[in-house]
């Protein structure tokens, strides 16, 4: 038999967090509570006997699909806006009567059974599931083994884009900024004698002339660079020496 | 407690899971609804193989919970493939097939 209290705790981690498919409004929130979802079934399978399937729960649900919905939700953007326009009339409330009709139904159905229930739980450990997994039903692994190589092949497919113009050398890159007019060679870096933050201080030409363009264009908008006349003068003037500031 | 009572927590999930597919728009939320149908049906399944003491239940999980995720997998790509088409992964949406 299984633990009262048990029970009730697993019916409220996941028939509560499950309500928020209906009510929530952000798709990452509903994602995070069916992943608690999934851990409350753990437990529920862990509860009847079955520990092995509880902890492939884990991994395969929570670890793996729940994961794969946030990173498409990631993909999609996160803040897609659901449109609450009905397209059909009157949907909305059809749907929630059909649904709670359904729930309605199944359960008035299956409370009025009454099985008597086998007093110990089947050993549900890894070892005894693999002997029938691999003895009786190893056609059906054979066949899941196909379906899940058709399924990774089919998600490859599916989400492959053909390339539409042939890919760009770096050789043809190089080449179209030359034809623009654009130097050939790396901008030349800031600073000069690495004096202080010298990022903030352009670097000089041969002839002694600040290079407007060695300077990152963040510093110039918030006006935090510095001119580099300064630095000129001190390489024009003989009696400073080096190391004096 | 009688472990039947796992079969109707299995129906409730079941009905959420269903309201959910019939009422949302949004094509991934829809989507976690079939999920959690799935799994209701497989807490049932789980649920019953306790209550007869027979293993076969639990093994039928396993392969319902490979071919959720075989489903996952491509039905996530289908949603991305229509993302890049039309910008949207509203369900309302993709209406040029009616007649």
């Amino acid at each position: 038999m299984v633990n009262a209290v048990l029970f009730w705790v697993i019916a409220a981690l996941t028939v509560v967090p499950a309500l928020s498919l209906l009510f929530a409004r952000k798709a990452v929130h509903i994602a995070m509570s069916i992943v608690l979802v999934m851990v409350g079934l753990a437990t529920a399978y862990v509860t009847l006997g079955a520990p092995f399937l509880g902890v492939v729960q884990i991994i395969v649900y929570t670890g793996a699909v729940m994961m794969l919905f946030l990173f498409v939700l990631m993909l999609v953007g996160v803040d897609q806006k659901e449109d609450l326009r009905e397209t059909l009339k009157g949907q909305r409330w059809i749907g929630l009567l059909t649904a709670a009709g359904l729930g309605a139904f199944l359960v008035s159905i299956v409370a009025r059974v009454s099985i008597p229930a086998a007093e110990e739980a089947v050993s549900g450990e890894p070892d005894v599931i693999a002997q029938l997994l691999f003895e009786e039903y190893v056609l059906v692994i054979e066949v899941l083994g196909f379906l899940l190589i058709t399924a990774a092949v089919g998600a490859l497919v599916l989400t492959h884009v053909p390339r539409l113009k042939p890919r760009r050398t770096q050789l043809e890159v190089q080449r179209d900024r030359v034809r623009v007019g654009a130097d050939p060679v790396n901008k030349p870096f800031p600073g000069v004698y690495a004096r202080h933050n010298a990022l903030d201080v352009p670097a000089l030409d041969p002839e002694g002339e600040p290079i407007a363009g060695s300077v990152s264009r963040v510093l110039k908008i918030r006006s935090q660079t510095q001119e580099g006349e300064e630095f000129r003068a001190q390489l024009e003037d003989p009696s400073r020496k080096e190391g004096d500031r | 407690m009688d472990p039947i009572n796992f079969v109707i927590l299995a129906a409730i999930l079941f009905a959420i899971g269903s309201a959910a597919v019939l009422l949302r728009r949004n094509a991934i939320v829809a989507f976690m609804g079939v999920e959690l149908m799935l799994n209701a049906a497989n807490l049932a399944l789980v649920a019953f193989s306790r209550i007869h003491g027979e293993i076969d239940g639990q093994v039928m999980a396993f392969f319902v919970m490979v071919v959720a995720a075989a489903e996952v997998v491509v039905g996530l790509a289908i949603i991305i493939a229509v993302f890049r088409a039309r910008q949207t992964i509203s369900l309302d949406e993709p209406a040029e097939l009616k007649g």
